[in-house]
């Protein structure tokens, strides 16, 4: 009951701010200006270092994960490619970082986020190269700390499994496109209102858009999550998602 | 009973899918003028409104030469995803229901 009095709201409150220019993608090919380009790509860089020892340390330690690291990887993959219509009258994509992140930590969804990006900026001209390092920051890096560290602040308040990971994923998803109004913000101050009349611009047009895609990768994520808790839970366990007697 | 456990989370899960469609269809119907277009152009507008003077500095090395061509790419991105999330959770259910009759 208490989903959908949220999906509910979120549709009731996307209707009352609907803007009229609405987007919510990344950042397209050339256009961040270069100095910005340089410096998003250099604050992603050690994650992404981080996030490849993340991942050959855990694949050491339990080589059986390797199977589940790449599900993760497919489901981004996946849900990044499905562009679904919003209530703002445009169409964006989940990012489906918060399931990897959630399942093993924060940096390796920084490697696995980046290689999709790459691929739908070769691809498919979909965000960009010369952006890759602002995308990257904001779908894996903020993506993946926000909804792993809001995983575990959740789970400490001793809320249920299923509701931790939803609003972890659906948080992290809206707080990937909060970045990217950011970016977008600090590379293009308004002229009259400076950084923070750009950024409430940007922010109206992407959380908005964002919120009904947000709270679809909460479920979506919860739906794996019931799954693998089924098939899957002696690797749940050697990853300490799962205690043994849960 | 463990197929009853089965069945449990089959349910649940269907009653959250039905959610996440409804969510995506009811833009459908609310919006009555949207366009669902792609959010690139309107993004160049937004940026082009703040700084008239901006001009991308970069191109795409290769673009999909239509729309069909890309929301090809698009859905292969998708089926290969989807593949292999189905191919786990197959493997991972014949794992489990093999170790099962082992023990047996």
């Amino acid at each position: 009951m208490k989903k959908k009095y949220q999906v509910a709201l979120g549709v009731f409150m996307a209707l009352i701010f609907m803007p009229k220019n609405a987007f919510a993608m990344h950042i397209m090919e050339g256009f961040l200006p270069p100095v910005w380009c340089i410096s998003w790509g250099a604050i992603s860089l050690p994650f992404i270092i981080l996030g490849m020892f993340s991942i050959k340390k855990k694949i050491e330690l339990n080589p059986r994960i390797k199977m589940l690291m790449a599900m993760a990887g497919a489901f981004t993959f996946s849900l990044s490619a499905l562009k679904i219509p919003s209530v703002t009258g445009s169409c964006s994509h989940p990012t489906g970082i918060g399931l990897g992140a959630i399942l093993f930590g924060p940096t390796v969804m920084c490697v696995i986020g980046l290689i999709v990006l790459i691929f739908q900026a070769l691809l498919l001209a979909h965000g960009g190269l010369t952006t890759l390092g602002a995308n990257t920051f904001s779908m894996a890096v903020v993506g993946g700390l926000v909804a792993y560290f809001s995983y575990k602040l959740l789970k400490k308040m001793k809320l249920s499994q299923s509701i931790s990971i939803f609003i972890a994923a659906a948080l992290g998803d809206i707080m990937t496109y909060v970045a990217t109004s950011l970016q977008l913000a600090l590379a293009f101050p308004d002229k009259t209102g400076g950084f923070m009349a750009s950024l409430m611009k940007f922010m109206g047009i992407f959380a908005v858009t964002q919120i009904p895609l947000a709270i679809s990768e909460g479920i979506l994520t919860v739906i794996i999550f019931n799954l693998l808790t089924a098939y899957s839970k002696d690797e749940l366990i050697d990853l300490k998602v799962l205690s043994e007697e849960a | 009973m463990k197929s009853k456990k089965n069945d449990k989370i089959l349910k649940k899960n269907l009653v959250l899918a039905l959610i996440v469609i409804a969510l995506a269809v009811a833009p459908l119907l609310l919006v009555k003028n949207g366009k669902f277009g792609g959010a690139d152009d309107k993004a160049k507008q937004a940026i082009t409104q703040i700084d008239s003077s901006y001009k991308p500095w970069f191109t795409p090395i290769w673009t999909p030469p239509s729309g069909e061509i890309a929301s090809l790419l698009f859905s292969l991105q998708a089926a290969i995803g989807a593949g292999f999330i189905g191919y786990y959770f197959g493997y991972a259910k014949g794992k489990k229901s093999a170790s099962k009759s082992d023990k047996i």
